[in-house]
């Protein structure tokens, strides 16, 4: 054994890793700027390493890049014109934080039992979508940058499929601005439920494909197993939620939890990983998915019919054809578009169970038509904060399937 | 449901740390003593009624015309008794710092960084008290209400521009 | 007579070439991402136009998309890695905030990225559908084909625009600019064109 390695040390003049570790050889910790423009982070953020060979000793990750100031234009816009801003928060689930944003509205009007069933249920559909939509972009992207493109193309193809659908909804494939306060902006197509269970069908069919592809691949589970633990009691202490807290054994889901619109009607299940590591925030996603579409079937199952939007002239628009023809309608159009809708003056801290987790909006209102503070807690911002501590004594290539796994989303994590 | 904090913070300070406590569309809030932010805090956390490990926000707000100008809003939650409660500490203008709770719940790192940024509130006791969501070359602290929502303050410079400083 | 029309058919070919060989540098920042994705994505294949794999580093790249909004913080970057990009290179605008700030009008966001660095193609759209995106990269080939690539590119000044001269032609250094890195660009070589 000893011969054969001499030999090769002689002849190829290789050395041995054993050779380099040694206290006589010189290192210095090198400071590393893995920059805004990057091709795989997510989104613009700037990591400032310190790193010694290849193992990280101090991570400094500073986001910002895509600040755009959501609290302050919606110090200046109406209650209802804050909806596009919410579609740009999270912009791959933005359906979510439509719901987030139109619940914190109506629970300070104090109307949240007056809106219409089939509403609520259109809200859960949709929302449900757009969760499919984030976790087959993040984990997507994510294969991608581990180098399965295959998986990124499969789920790509499978998201444009709800884009359709949700294009069909709103109006719109990615900012749809659908819900309104008091309900959403219009009914749900005609055969839209044969089509999105038939859709259904093939989404499982792509996950299974992914899965094969996945589950077992000894080069992804390589670079996944057992990289960026995070415990139980860490996750709690430093906020996580959603399935990057839910990876560490932390169950909290805010649908069980705490459930609004009718969740609570609706049958399952919310996983929990066990090890807390990148694989076990994969597999809680891909978990997600499915338990997402069970929801969605479900609901669509048992939607009841009747109004999509409440009845009332001071927060809802009123139909169009009586804006046409009546004048008090008219009167109660302009007053809403030009006033936006009377809040009385209150706080509240409403929460829903976004993307990323606890999707928390604190609206602050002064008694006008404009909200006098309205901030989003952002579900990843927590997520991130955790990786200054995490990253330290990774490799740099783990960073690629760490943040990828966090999903780091500029629009929200900065506003 | 969760007036037993309310009841239980009212019972272990008694010394005028509580100034306010109130309820609003189901949210229970209380207002803090300033001195006494970081002692509150700690007590929440440890108490075995309460039992808020789980920090999930902290912000300001300005109020703008009301003495103490800017309030702290801190949002804690109990992973194992489920229920919520807010917290207010008024913080005036001149003398804007407040105790962190970054050794109470370490996730309030950067929500402490980002109040400090978008609202000039130090932080005493923070370890890394900087610039998050603005750049470090940024005069002022644009989510304050006299901050004028255009003012920009290019880093590549463009003269001539509606809004810029020059 | 035969050498000018020899040479007019080479450098047509050769514009041909590059129209549809674009290597492109997604300078990827907010949502209109998700639309650059399905814009490669198998269903509105952006490989059918020779754009297909985005080249992750600018000074491979030919084509620099701006996909999204452009914020203060990040401007410097961007005119960095518009500065690393070597001739001939075009710039495309996608999506309204790398056009002009789409709705987003407040302190941090850059009202256009064509303030930091010169503009080809203008997508508007927020996000454009991927059949816009299409039909902007059909524009810009027809650009080059047409040779009136980048470097013949006709100001808004030139136009008369109010618009600054700092997008082209750095203006000279000053005291203030110390924090400013990028006015120290590799274009200060003392040319005025």
């Amino acid at each position: 054994m000893e011969t054969s390695l001499t030999s090769r040390r002689l002849v190829l003049g290789v050395q041995e890793p054993e050779d380099l570790d040694g206290p006589d050889l010189p290192t210095e910790p090198m400071p590393l700027n893995m920059g805004p423009a990057h091709p795989a982070m997510h989104g613009t953020v700037r990591m400032v390493l310190d790193v010694e060979g290849e193992k990280i000793t101090n991570a400094d990750i500073q986001v910002g890049y895509l600040h755009r100031c959501f609290e302050k234009e919606s110090e200046y816009a109406t209650y209802t014109q804050i909806f596009p801003y919410t579609d740009r928060l999270n912009y791959v689930s933005p359906m979510l934080n439509n719901v987030g944003y139109a619940m914190a509205v109506e629970k300070l009007l104090g109307i949240c039992e007056k809106v219409p069933e089939r509403a609520q249920y259109i809200r859960v559909i949709v929302g449900e979508m757009s969760r499919i939509t984030d976790h087959m972009t993040c984990l997507g992207a994510g294969a991608m940058e581990l180098g399965a493109f295959t998986v990124f193309l499969y789920m790509l193809k499978a998201r444009e499929w709800l884009y359709e659908l949700l294009e069909e909804v709103s109006g719109a494939r990615l900012t749809h601005s659908y819900l309104r306060i008091g309900g959403v902006s219009a009914d749900l197509p005609d055969g839209f439920a044969g089509k999105l269970l038939a859709r259904i069908a093939e989404i499982r069919e792509v996950l299974k494909d992914v899965s094969k592809l996945l589950d077992t691949n000894r080069i992804f589970r390589d670079r996944m197993d057992g990289i960026a633990i995070i415990t139980k009691s860490e996750a709690i202490a430093w906020g996580l939620t959603g399935p990057m807290g839910r990876s560490t054994g932390f169950e909290y889901d805010v649908r069980k939890d705490h459930p609004y619109l009718v969740y609570d009607r609706f049958d399952f299940d919310v996983p929990v990983g066990s090890v807390g590591d990148n694989f076990d925030r994969y597999m809680v996603r891909v978990e997600e998915m499915h338990q997402s579409m069970r929801i969605i079937e479900q609901a669509l199952a048992t939607i009841p019919d009747g109004p999509v939007i409440m009845n009332d002239p001071r927060i809802a628009l009123p139909p169009k054809a009586e804006t046409y023809n009546s004048i008090e309608a008219m009167i109660a159009h302009f007053k809403l578009i030009m006033d936006g809708i009377h809040v009385p003056p209150g706080e509240i801290y409403s929460f829903t169970e976004g993307g990323n987790g606890e999707l928390g909006f604190y609206i602050v209102s002064d008694g006008t038509g404009r909200p006098w503070k309205c901030r989003v807690r952002p579900p990843c911002f927590a997520n991130i904060s955790i990786l200054n501590h995490i990253l330290k004594g990774l490799f740099i290539a783990d960073i690629v399937p760490t943040f990828g796994m966090a999903n780091m989303i500029g629009g929200e994590c900065d506003r | 449901m969760a007036k037993i904090i309310l009841e239980r913070l009212a019972a272990a300070f008694t010394g005028g740390e509580i100034e306010q406590i109130g309820t609003q569309h189901g949210n229970e809030w209380a207002r803090v003593r300033r001195a006494d932010w970081k002692r509150v805090a700690q007590f929440l956390r440890d108490d075995p009624t309460t039992k808020m490990d789980f920090a999930s926000d902290l912000t300001a707000v300005d109020r703008l015309t009301r003495e103490p100008r800017f309030d702290v809003v801190l949002h804690l939650y109990s992973t194992v008794k489920k229920h919520r409660v807010r917290l207010y500490a008024g913080v005036p203008e001149g003398d804007c710092t407040l105790d962190t709770v970054v050794d109470v719940w370490p996730g309030m790192n950067w929500f402490e960084r980002e109040a400090y940024d978008l609202y000039g509130v130090r932080f005493t006791g923070h370890p890394d008290l900087r610039r998050i969501l603005m750049y470090t070359e940024f005069v002022g602290h644009p989510l304050r209400k006299d901050y004028p929502k255009e003012k920009r303050q290019p880093l590549v410079r463009r003269s001539g521009l509606p809004g810029t400083l020059e | 007579m035969g050498l000018e029309i020899y040479t007019s058919k080479v450098y047509e070919a050769v514009k041909w070439a590059q129209k549809f060989s674009l290597f492109q540098y997604p300078f990827v920042t907010a949502c209109c991402g998700m639309e650059f994705m399905s814009a490669a994505a198998p269903k509105y294949d952006l490989a059918r136009f020779g754009a297909e794999f985005p080249r992750f580093s600018p000074r491979q790249a030919d084509l620099l998309v701006i996909v999204g909004t452009i914020t203060e913080r990040q401007a410097p970057a961007l005119r960095r890695i518009y500065e690393q990009m070597m001739e001939p290179k075009w710039v495309m605008a996608f999506g309204v905030c790398a056009s002009t700030g789409g709705f987003y009008q407040n302190y941090s966001t850059v009202p256009g990225c064509d303030q930091i660095i010169p503009v080809d193609v203008y997508i508007p759209g927020c996000p454009p559908r991927p059949e816009q995106v299409l039909d902007g990269l059909y524009l810009l080939q027809q650009r080059i084909q047409a040779g009136e690539g980048h470097n013949q590119i006709i100001l808004k000044t030139e136009k008369g625009y109010d618009v600054p001269l700092a997008a082209i032609r750095p203006l000279p250094a000053r005291a203030s600019d110390a924090h400013d890195p990028s006015t120290k660009s590799l274009l200060d070589s003392g040319k005025t064109t």
